[in-house]
């Protein structure tokens, strides 16, 4: 067990270099001059000089490649171009949003899912489990900025329940800022409930087929507590991955809803540091998402192999 | 919980026909929430040239000597007199008594001299270097008075005093000016919550307005739609024209039609062929349905112009008839220089009147047999590609530096236009200083740029600004970009 | 033709007719393909036709569905976004599928560090979030369907890697390609004759999901600005253009919508129904 941990930390690892050299020359390819787009139109080239010299853009390529690396592995990261105040300051704010923002979907989704699955599945083949699939089927078809643009129109600017856009801040008070993320985390939410409910529902399934089951129904045991105790307990797993995987992929997967709500998260971050060109900005972001989507399938992947000895040698 | 699963259903039923329901009154009476589409990436007008910057802290938070108002006249703020000598050269300010910056440190001409050395040194990063180029040395004469030694006379002196990167700040607090922003203006910087609002509050407490809010929304149409849910107040500067027409119906709000200096035009590369042409520029001109361009893009919002000049200015001179909408013409002038299939390329940057022009204009010069390729860019190649690089052959763009037809006389500008004829009206220009000769001279200089059809020129881009009933003394032009609270208020 | 074969395609065919998902699946996508191609040989107007004085109008003779913001027919608009999103979802499953599943197939035919490498590949490619990279990409190369594409494209490789390898080990796994190799078949020729007839069904019912992903995704490219540009139609780029006008004409932002979640619905349905028809025991990885 151990061995095989060590090994997917190295395996983890070697992904991380691989994945920060791949964002490092991918900007470096980037066209477009940061400090031209600061100075704008009437930029004189000694002052473009001097602000490139100010943003160290005028050492060799590796070099900056070694300090960014270092600086990370040392705890520091670079000051914005634009904003003038450290990443790692400038992604705490984001993070703030997005990760509120993708959890309130995530919880959100799942308590939709796991019951309309169950429901679902117990009722298989009948007229409850083909509306629910079918639901589920329109719901995983409606892209979801689209969702987002008529629930704007509906509940903010019709009805006048929740605010158009933006994001108060936490500091403003908890419910109020809480509120400002109902219609985002709810558009988010609506196709990822779709996903986790067949996920739900397919798990159930080959739960209920499973021989423990029969033996629990054999035993007597009220067919509720079967199907909320041991079928749950055991379909989890295949859902716990689905939500892990859904979690990485909303903080990424929210710039569209972050864009159509204009909240200040990590999404909106990635799209404004790439239009002005904050480089130092921007190779921090993504290097964020990366790690956060290599580290969920790593403890994915080990909580599997936890579970299923077998699933060690596949990896 | 019926009744209101019933409602929603009906909202979409009826086609999202219950927009038009009034929003309730989000902001209490001493606040104001003004909705903006760019967010400032710093807050120091003296550093960068993202109008943002100024369309946040000019005259609200910074002041410079002299300050533009909302016709884009000159007038006094930290300079409260001013006397010139008789060559020219020299400019003796009066300074305002008992300012003290927001740190609380005392306002005086060191202070002057200190920003404008700031600014005019070799490592600036000042983004309008060239405003302070006529200054040979700034001096302090005693705390109440400053001296400007100019090298050469320049007329534009105390106007370019009045931009943002011209702001006077304190040595003890420049350096964290771009995060924490410390000025002489009526408000004092609070809070950023970067991606989303600036906030400022009153010095004075005995201000109406105790705190302003700039909120980021880059997206028009959120922008709308907070200004209808009551989130924000106001929205200066409305990037989706049509929106204004639904405005314009609703008794809650104020809409505001006024006038920018942006000159919208349709630029050519004069040195990339066939563009050299002037036959070929000129058919481009034929093929423009300038009115159609302002209905489609702008609806109807827009002042079509025939050269790069402001319509509201006393000099400008009415050249739109010069080429008239014809494509018949157009073909002519295109069959005339030999030109057939002609294929040319638009970049088009961000901005709606360009990316909605561009679509226009690629339909139009079509039926003037042009195949035009759209090729939209960010700012970032829009200014290394388009500007520095002069890799295109049309552009879609607004110039709105105020009175900007010099950049015509400029050597290797992006349109690469180069007349000798030009540059010796714009030589006489800067050594004139009778009024009535400079109108006539910039007149002339109208007719030289139109004559040779340097660009098409399109529109005088207007600025819309919507707000909420009972919300005075906004600025309805934007002589600058800037966005002045301080004489607004509530009724 | 063999008699097993032939009662086999028998009962898928029966299988199909009866079955719901299928069908709707079947309808939706046809009339998307329908539309698309009819809209190479005729549409109600022409697609970048500007008639200023004319826009916004509602539903008409002349105009099936109105007009947009320029006086430009929706429907023939709406036809057009049709072909461009068969374009996007046919070329960026086709790169997935031609790079993804010759590297899968070739990672479980020699193992070793061949599977190694693609399988740490694929890895590297999973990390980056798609729309993050969509956005990178077309940062450098500008905006437009053809850099949205290949960024599509580019996100599928590993996903067809992943399911081709997979499917491929077990198909190796099984009795008659060992015979195969037995007899002195090479491994090319076992991967031609054995593996890939049997993992094809996998690969068809991922395929049709892939496909309605990367409408999705254009969709979302276009609302960003990312994919494609103007005048040229597509379904997302009219969402995006149609936003501010909302509020004067709610149908510009509705049917665009709608147009999208008719496609993916019935590509998500028919790669359901598909699926169920081929092999019911197969199950197609759905990667968001």
């Amino acid at each position: 067990m151990l061995t095989y941990i060590v090994r997917r930390l190295m395996v983890l690892l070697v992904t991380l270099i691989v994945a920060s050299l791949a964002i490092f020359v991918v900007l470096e390819v980037l066209p477009g001059d940061p400090a031209l787009l600061v100075l704008g139109i009437e930029a004189q080239d000694d002052t473009l000089a001097a602000l490139r010299a100010q943003m160290g853009l005028d050492r060799p390529a590796p070099v900056r490649y070694i300090e960014w690396i270092g600086g990370l592995a040392s705890g520091t990261t670079g000051i914005s171009h634009t904003y003038a105040v450290p990443v790692s300051e400038l992604i705490g704010e984001r993070l703030a949003v997005t990760i509120p923002l993708a959890l309130i979907a995530l919880i959100v989704s799942t308590l939709i899912a796991i019951p309309v699955g169950m429901f679902a599945a117990t009722r298989r083949g009948r007229t409850g489990d083909y509306a629910v699939m079918g639901f589920s089927q329109v719901g995983m078809a409606i892209p979801n900025f689209w969702f987002a643009i008529l629930s704007i129109l509906i509940f903010a600017v019709a009805l006048g329940w929740f605010p158009a856009s933006g994001f108060p801040g936490w500091d403003t008070g908890f419910a109020t800022a809480l509120w400002a993320l109902v219609l985002p985390a709810l558009s988010l939410a609506l196709p990822e409930a779709a996903i986790l409910a067949r996920v739900t529902r397919t798990s159930v399934l080959d739960t209920l087929g499973a021989d423990y089951v029969r033996t629990a129904h054999a035993k007597g045991l009220a067919p509720r507590r079967v199907l909320w105790g041991h079928v749950l307990r055991n379909a989890l797993i295949p859902m716990t991955t689905i939500i892990g995987l859904q979690f990485a992929f909303l903080l990424a997967g929210s710039i569209v809803i972050e864009a159509v709500f204009a909240l200040p998260g990590l999404g909106r971050l990635i799209f404004q540091s790439v239009s002005q060109r904050d480089l130092v900005v921007l190779r921090d972001v993504v290097l964020l998402l990366v790690v956060f989507v290599v580290v969920v399938n790593f403890l994915v992947d080990v909580a599997y192999s936890m579970i299923d000895p077998r699933a060690r040698r596949a990896a | 919980m019926k009744i209101t699963m019933h409602g929603a259903a009906t909202a979409l039923a009826l086609g999202l026909a219950v927009l038009a329901a009034p929003p309730a009154m989000a902001q209490s009476k001493d606040t104001l929430t003004l909705g903006f589409t760019l967010e400032p990436p710093h807050l120091d007008p003296s550093a960068g040239a993202a109008g943002a910057i100024d369309a946040t802290v000019y005259a609200n938070l910074f002041e410079g000597l002299t300050r533009i108002d909302e016709n884009g006249a000159v007038q006094p703020q930290l300079a409260t007199s001013w006397t010139v000598s008789d060559d020219g050269l020299v400019y003796t300010f009066k300074l305002k008594n008992g300012v003290t910056f927001h740190d609380g440190t005392t306002f005086d001409a060191d202070d002057v001299v200190f920003s404008l050395d700031r600014a005019r040194a070799e490592d600036s990063v000042n983004a309008q270097k060239q405003l302070f180029a006529a200054i040979d040395k700034v001096e302090a004469v005693d705390p109440g008075t400053v001296r400007i030694t100019l090298s050469r006379p320049e007329g534009a002196l105390l106007f370019n005093l009045g931009w943002g990167d011209a702001v006077i700040v304190a040595p003890e607090s420049a350096d964290n000016n771009k995060v924490s922003p410390i000025g002489t203006g009526p408000y004092k910087f609070d809070r950023w919550v970067k991606g989303d609002r600036v906030k400022l509050v009153a010095v004075d407490p005995a201000r109406q307005i105790q705190s302003v809010n700039f909120r980021f929304i880059p997206d028009p149409s959120a922008q709308i739609a907070a200004l209808r849910a009551g989130d924000i107040d106001a929205i200066t500067n409305l990037n989706a024209p049509e929106a204004v027409i639904a405005f314009q119906a609703d008794p809650n709000f104020e809409v505001s039609i006024g006038s920018t200096e942006g000159e919208t035009i349709l630029a050519m590369n004069n040195t990339r062929p066939p563009l050299t042409d002037i036959r070929v520029r000129r058919a481009i001109a034929h093929a423009i349905d300038r009115q159609a361009i302002v209905d489609g893009a702008m609806f109807g919002f827009g002042t079509p112009i025939g050269s790069h000049f402001a319509p509201h200015h006393p000099a400008y001179v009415d050249l739109v008839a010069t080429y008239p909408h014809d494509t018949a013409k157009a073909r002519a002038l295109l069959a005339e220089s030999g030109q057939s299939d002609l294929k040319l390329t638009l970049k088009l940057p961000p901005p709606t009147y360009a990316r909605r022009g561009g679509e226009i204009i690629a339909s139009q010069l079509k039926d003037a047999g042009i195949a035009v390729e759209i090729i939209p860019v960010e700012w970032a190649q829009w200014l290394e590609q388009v500007f520095r690089g002069t890799n295109y052959d049309m552009t879609i763009v607004s110039h709105t530096e105020p009175m900007d037809i010099g950049i015509y006389a400029r050597d290797k500008y992006y349109f690469n236009y180069d007349s000798p004829a030009l540059k010796a009206v714009m030589d006489k220009l800067n050594a004139t200083s009778d009024p009535n000769t400079r109108n006539a001279l910039l007149g002339e200089a109208q007719k030289i740029v139109t004559g040779d059809s340097v660009n098409a020129f399109m529109f005088q881009l207007a600025r819309l600004g919507v707000w909420r009933k009972g919300l005075k003394g906004m600025w309805r032009n934007a002589p600058v970009q800037a966005t002045d609270v301080t004489g607004v208020r509530w009724e | 033709m063999s008699d097993v074969a032939t009662s086999l395609q028998a009962d898928r065919w029966s299988r199909a007719m009866r079955h719901p998902n299928f069908l709707i699946g079947a309808v939706l996508t046809g009339l998307l393909a329908a539309f698309a191609l009819l809209s190479l040989v005729w549409t109600p107007h022409p697609f970048d036709a500007v008639a200023i004085s004319e826009r916004m109008q509602g539903p008409s003779a002349a105009h099936w569905l109105g007009t947009d913001h320029f006086g430009r027919d929706i429907a023939t608009r709406l036809m057009i976004g049709a072909r461009n999103s068969i374009v996007v979802g046919v070329v960026a499953v086709g790169i997935g599928m031609l790079v993804g599943v010759t590297l899968g197939v070739l990672a479980a035919a020699r193992s070793g560090w061949i599977d190694e490498i693609v399988t740490r590949g694929s890895d590297v490619v999973f990390a980056f979030p798609a729309i993050v990279s969509a956005i990178l990409i077309t940062a450098i190369f500008g905006p437009g369907a053809v850099n949205a594409i290949i960024a599509i494209g580019i996100f599928n490789i590993p996903v067809f890697a992943r399911v081709s390898r997979g499917a491929a080990r077990q198909v190796w796994g099984l009795e008659y390609t060992r015979a195969g190799l037995a007899i002195g078949k090479s491994k090319a020729a076992v991967t031609r004759d054995h593996v890939l007839p049997n993992i094809a069904s996998v690969l068809i019912v991922q395929a049709t999901i892939q496909f309605a992903v990367a409408i999705l995704a254009e969709a979302a490219l276009a609302y960003l600005g990312l994919g494609t540009q103007p005048p040229a139609p597509s379904w997302g780029r009219m969402l995006f253009d149609a936003q501010t006008f909302m509020i004067l004409d709610p149908k510009l932002a509705v049917l665009p919508g709608l147009a999208i979640a008719l496609a993916v619905l019935g590509l998500n349905l028919l790669g359901d129904g598909l699926r169920d028809v081929l092999d019911p025991r197969l199950r197609a990885e759905r990667i968001g």
